[in-house]
């Protein structure tokens, strides 16, 4: 692989991180809620769809148009049964609470599908390629990288353009009075999760497609997403996918330079190094 | 005709403290009522429970005729009780426009241009219109009042509670908001009213009630509860 190539794979593969990331960067935004099980929701995801694709039949693809509302509804569930008491109050509560729902989903899906590593097979889509002289693009990581671009552009219209939008920027500005303005805010966060958790199913099929997987993979993903989106900067949409773009950069331009490293290594010390020296992330709004 | 807001042996206690104790009182319709007290009387605590903030301890609380005690906040905001807060809260990341939109479309539960008419003639109301595409973030105190009170406009209230919308203003400026609430008023909206700024709450209030200690003092004629004895004695602290 040469530079080029690394630079083009860095940023293709940060759409994907960015698509972990967009659903913790909208629960954060409107809620201030961090989700420890967010990674654990994208690798059930990804058994879903195998389960969808070993019964009826065909290419993992179809079974985003039942997983996204699926993941939707399960947002909503969670909101209420689980995350709205979590908002608002000590962000401990949100970190014992979320880290054991990541255990429950982890050993429900272990029960149901054993420890075995399963993939979605995407056929000859996973390993085709063009080329334009020396660069070679993989046609599914471009895919991947402009769904995710599809999604947050979607999404920043919705906040931007929409009645629904006006009301989750105003509740992530100040709860109270926008319950004062006739805002339920309880509505507002389940649509927030529902949001969330469809796109980070969105994730889980791309990444089952891209690699295998298996029911202990959620925390490593959360990671992933984690780090996007504080590279990025918490509460920006476009900051999130930067983020993402970023992380991917530094592991494969690492991976160029250090071919002996494990190519994660250099976007877990980028993440650090921001963390360090810039807390608000490279394209965060400043706290005042 | 009859009362828009019935406040009836309503009591608030946090913990062991006792702040609002058997308080009752209402609000014509139409009427503007101005409420007066020292600090901790209970006045904030009142209109928070009247808004929906958080619930009585005990009492009641009816909203035309409606009992709206059990009813959160964003329900009543749709009902028809607008509120504009003691330290103005707008959303600073909205523009002034949006934030106005917002009251018009979720309390005031209307669509499209309807609400986007509606946020404009709040706007017009409160003399923000020539602010409406700055970021609420970077208003000055008077514009983050007068924003206030626009969204509270936008949502169509029957009935506004105002906190202390006057307090930290210059006395031009305090000028120009009497003169709005005094138009609001006008409308046909009915006002209560907190505030210090007992010569500005002379020029728009019908009716004033003076509290302490989480009970009506004395109400009636403005200027006669102003001058009588029982509120001398609670704000010169004389004993006789």
């Amino acid at each position: 692989m040469n530079w080029l190539n690394a630079v083009v794979a860095g940023v293709l593969v940060g759409g994907l991180y960015a698509l972990y990331a967009t659903g913790l960067s909208v629960s954060f935004g409107v809620m201030r809620l961090v989700n420890l099980a967010h990674g654990d929701l994208a690798v059930m995801a990804a058994f879903l769809s195998s389960t969808l694709v070993l019964s009826a039949g065909g290419s993992p693809f179809w079974t985003i148009l039942v997983l996204l509302p699926v993941g939707f509804l399960v947002g909503l569930a969670l909101q209420r049964v689980v995350f709205d008491r979590l908002v608002g109050v000590d962000p401990a509560f949100q970190i014992v609470a979320t880290f054991g729902l990541s255990i429950v989903i982890q050993n429900a899906l272990l029960r149901v599908y054993s420890a075995d590593r399963r993939a979605l097979d995407v056929g000859k889509l996973k390993v085709d390629s063009v080329s334009i002289g020396d660069l070679s693009i993989g046609v599914f990581p471009l895919l991947r990288f402009l769904v995710a671009v599809a999604v947050l552009v979607s999404l920043s219209l919705f906040l931007g353009r929409t009645k629904l939008g006006r009301a989750f920027r105003a509740t992530s500005d100040d709860p109270v009075a926008a319950r004062l303005m006739g805002i339920n805010n309880r509505t507002i966060y389940m649509v927030a999760t529902g949001i969330a958790v469809s796109t980070v199913f969105l994730a889980g099929v791309f990444n089952g497609a891209q690699t295998n997987f298996a029911t202990s993979d959620g925390p490593g993903l959360l990671i992933f997403a984690f780090e996007a989106v504080i590279i990025g900067g918490l509460g920006s949409l476009w900051g999130t996918l930067a983020g993402g773009i970023v992380l991917g950069l530094a592991q494969t331009l690492g991976a160029e330079q250090f071919t002996d490293w494990p190519s994660q290594l250099f976007g877990h010390v980028l993440f650090l190094v921001v963390l360090a020296v810039r807390p608000n992330g490279l394209f965060g709004r400043v706290e005042a | 005709m009859g009362a828009v807001i019935e406040v009836d042996a309503v009591s608030k206690r946090f913990g062991a403290l006792a702040v609002i104790e058997e308080l009752s009182f209402s609000l014509e319709e139409g009427e503007a009522l101005g409420v007066v007290g020292p600090n901790g009387a209970g006045k904030t605590t009142t209109l928070n429970m009247i808004a929906g903030d958080f619930r009585p301890s005990g009492g009641s609380i009816r909203f035309d005729g409606q009992d709206v005690t059990g009813f959160s906040a964003y329900r009543r905001c749709k009902l028809g009780i607008g509120r504009t807060s003691q330290i103005p809260r707008p959303f600073e990341g909205l523009t002034v426009f949006e934030n106005v939109l917002v009251g018009a479309s979720f309390g005031g539960a209307h669509r499209g241009h309807v609400a986007r008419d509606l946020a404009v003639d709040a706007l017009r109301r409160t003399g923000m219109i020539s602010k409406a595409n700055v970021r609420a973030g970077q208003l000055t105190l008077l514009e983050r009042k007068r924003l206030e009170l626009s969204r509270a406009l936008a949502a169509e209230p029957k009935v506004l509670l105002l906190d202390e919308i006057a307090g930290g203003l210059t006395d031009g400026e305090v000028q120009e908001l009497v003169e709005t609430i005094k138009s609001i008023h006008a409308s046909g909206v009915s006002v209560i009213w907190i505030e210090h700024i007992v010569h500005a709450l002379l020029k728009v209030v019908d009716r004033m009630l003076a509290m302490d200690c989480g009970r009506v003092l004395v109400q009636g004629d403005p200027h006669e509860v102003m001058a009588s004895d029982e509120v001398k004695n609670v704000y010169l602290g004389s004993e006789d």
